[in-house]
């Protein structure tokens, strides 16, 4: 009988769920006051649109939200799947701030959320925002960076980070709307909209339909700048430019992997620098090495519209003082800073003139400060996350060294102009975690025998003779042991992978991932086997809260717990977004 | 197009004694086909684009063999597989072409062939064909292909 009970109980709990309609913007959002957002309600089956009520603090919608939805009669899913009715109102307006109660009332379904409309303060606290995400950025990275880069002696560090000194800071909770989990799309667009969404979103709500052009959308820091002033923007990463992160500060899409359209939506936007990687996607596909569809040739419309064109450090640094510039160094990702700079492995014989992070984010600031109204920079070392999704953790790190030197150019330009907000922040944790030492003085036939923790660890003995804040040698032969709380079938190999970035799994004919051979043979390595699905092929994000830090004006605003969506607020607060701003 | 023989046994161990890659550089063997490297398909990389190599635009049209890795189809029902240079984990979000190596050759097969592992080299035999093409089936755009092709494990 109870168990009757309760099977009845949770039918009627399911039956309830399957009933209530979905709206969009979500319960609980933050909006920034008088900034515009589509509102989509989507019902369960077909509900006629008489029968469709809409209220907003008890009152009509369209008063509230400065006009009417759209009726579709029935959304179609895949094979043409019938989806149920649906409202949707593009660029809906709330201009005063406040809560906004929303009931819909369809038949038998109903919902109820509740919006937070805020406003911002009146006059800018700052000037520039400078926003430094290192993709992935996780404690065990800069912990690691530390010790490999400045060293440590009887168990204090003999140097600092930049990230070290910055003032302020605040956890981070990057869960997505749909999941504990995260990706740097979701976290990225939280940032810069104000809104969580769903994972491989940028700068949009996840609705039901396929078509992941048109879903409902919330406005980007882009666009409020754009709208509300007159400042610059610049776009530095060291992935493709239309890779998540940078993408989420000006487009709109379901799915992160619709790089065409993202490269279409930033020339609409038009940030005066673009520093990165992803020629591929800016070339008509006629052109050998193109990724595009279509013969759209980007980098005309750019040069077009007035942009000067650097391919690598050389014409970089020859390009016009004066007006906007798009630099596109690799046709896909950038190489990473061991490759590029020491080991030149990957494919930095291919592409010899990449520069680096640091000098990317010297030339934005130069350029931008230029704006007497301001800018907003957006710099991002993409491949801390990139390296430690394949466990690369010594590339990882060397990643995070240079993203340390990015924050030094930020702080050292803060020091001369304070009216600069700097936020150094990560968009999700990998699982890396620092151990101990592996000693290559250690006799033994396994790897593992060289691991040391405990007393026996000891210290590294990396060095830096040539003060350039990277070891000189990265097969130290005491070196980091660094490690993953989660993996695929490998080789572990205790060892830097000086050949190349590490590819630790491939697939099989059963479309699944196994351990990488081709690293079987090396000196000492053992099996580990993992303890992820066979369908993920490398080291996954994890939940763990991210570290943000901050200095300058308006970073008063970061302390405690946050969520990502939250520390929007505090930008748009900093930036006074909220007002129009004459100068 | 006529379907290569397969090669017998015999023939691939004369390829190995004679040290196949250095007579086929010459590319005056009078067999049917030529060898190509991946390090030979493109003469110039650059951020606004490939160029093909000569020796790729001389061979296209013709038989080649060239030796890699396969990277298992985008879908089970996909008539192609990708030839690699080195075995490949494909990045974990990505559905599509969209983050291949440059230097990706797609294998049309002539007829079904059993896949093999990725960590296992294989030769494949077929017709060079050169320039940008969108597979009909999976939207697949690729830049060189080979046409009714067959592959050996070496």
């Amino acid at each position: 009988m109870r168990t009757l009970l309760a099977t009845l109980l949770a039918t009627t709990v399911l039956a309830f769920t399957a009933q209530a309609a979905d709206v969009y913007p979500i319960d609980r959002a933050t909006i920034l006051a008088g900034s515009p957002f589509d509102f989509k309600v989507e019902l369960k089956g077909a509900v006629k649109a008489e029968d469709i009520k809409v209220t907003v603090n008890g009152e009509d919608y369209k008063a509230a939200l400065g006009s009417e939805a759209s009726y579709v009669a029935m959304e179609k899913g895949k094979e043409d799947k019938e989806l149920g009715s649906a409202l949707l109102l593009r660029n809906a307006v709330i201009g005063a701030p406040g809560s906004y109660k929303v009931e819909v009332t369809a038949g038998e379904q109903t919902k109820t959320v509740t919006w937070d409309v805020f406003a911002t303060a009146e006059q800018p606290k700052a000037k520039n925002v400078i926003f430094l995400l290192g993709d992935g950025l996780s404690v065990a990275h800069r912990t690691a960076a530390r010790i490999m880069s400045k060293g440590m002696t009887e168990g204090k560090a003999n140097g600092r980070l930049n990230m070290d000194d910055l003032e302020r800071m605040a956890f981070i909770g990057t869960s997505a709307t749909n999941s504990i989990d995260t990706d740097s799309a979701n976290t990225m667009s939280a940032y810069m909209t104000g809104h969580k969404t769903v994972i491989n979103a940028v700068g949009v709500y996840g609705d039901r339909t396929p078509d992941s052009l048109d879903d409902p959308r919330v406005e980007t820091i882009a666009e409020a700048l754009r709208r509300q002033t007159q400042k610059s923007i610049g776009l530095v990463t060291t992935s493709e430019i239309e890779d998540a992160t940078p993408a989420a500060v000006v487009s709109h899409t379901r799915n992160r992997n619709d790089k065409a359209e993202i490269v279409g939506m930033i020339y609409d936007v038009k940030p005066e620098v673009i520093l990165g990687g992803g020629s591929a996607y800016f070339l008509g596909k006629e052109t050998p090495g193109s990724k595009r569809k279509d013969n759209q040739d980007y980098i005309k419309l750019f040069q077009d519209a007035g942009y000067a064109l650097a391919t690598d450090k050389t014409e970089l640094a020859a390009a016009p003082a004066d007006g906007k510039l798009l630099g596109l160094f690799h046709t896909g990702n950038m190489d990473v800073t061991l490759d590029r700079e020491f080991l030149k492995k990957g494919t930095a014989e291919k592409f010899p003139g990449q520069p680096g992070l640091v000098e990317m984010t010297k030339t934005a600031l130069d350029r931008l400060s230029k704006n007497e109204n301001g800018f907003f920079l957006m710099v991002e070392g993409a491949s801390i996350d990139k390296m430690s999704h394949p466990l690369d953790m010594e590339r990882a790190v060397v990643e995070t060294i240079e993203f340390d030197q990015a924050i030094g150019v930020a702080r050292e330009f803060a020091k001369n102009n304070p009216d600069t907000l700097i936020v150094v922040t990560g968009d999700h944790t990998h699982g890396v975690s620092l151990l101990g030492i592996i000693d290559d003085t250690v006799e033994g036939k396994e790897g593992r025998d060289k691991v040391k923790t405990g007393s026996s660890a000891g210290f590294p003995n990396y060095t830096d003779e040539n003060k350039d804040g990277f070891p000189d040698k990265i097969d130290a032969s005491r070196r980091l042991a660094m490690f993953v709380s989660n993996f695929p079938d490998y080789y572990e190999t205790f060892s830097p992978k000086l050949d190349g970035p590490f590819e630790p799994a491939v697939k099989n004919e059963k479309d699944e991932y196994v351990a990488n051979e081709a690293y079987k043979d090396m000196p000492g390595a053992v099996l580990r086997v993992g303890i992820l699905p066979k369908d993920e092929s490398t080291g996954q994000h994890t939940v763990d809260d991210v570290v943000l830090q901050s200095e300058g004006p308006g970073s008063e605003g970061f302390r405690g717990y946050m969520e990502q969506s939250d520390v929007y607020r505090v930008l748009v607060d900093a930036l006074a977004l909220g007002v129009k701003q004459t100068n | 197009m006529p379907i290569a023989t397969p090669i017998s046994i015999s023939r691939r161990a004369l390829f190995g004694l004679i040290a196949g890659a250095s007579v086929a550089a010459k590319g005056r063997m009078a067999l049917a086909d030529a060898s190509l490297t991946f390090d030979e398909l493109y003469g110039k990389v650059s951020v606004l684009g490939l160029e093909f190599s000569q020796k790729v635009k001389s061979l296209a049209g013709q038989e080649v063999r060239m030796r890699g890795f396969m990277a298992p189809p985008l879908k089970a029902e996909a008539a192609f597989f990708v030839l690699t240079e080195i075995p490949m984990a494909l990045c974990p979000f990505c559905s599509s072409d969209s983050d291949w190596p440059d230097n990706i050759v797609v294998v049309y097969l002539g007829e079904k062939q059993t896949f093999v592992p990725p960590g296992q080299t294989i030769e494949v035999r077929g017709m060079l064909e050169v320039g940008s093409w969108t597979d009909p089936e999976t939207g697949f755009v690729s830049l060189l292909r080979l046409r009714s092709s067959q592959f050996y494990t070496v």
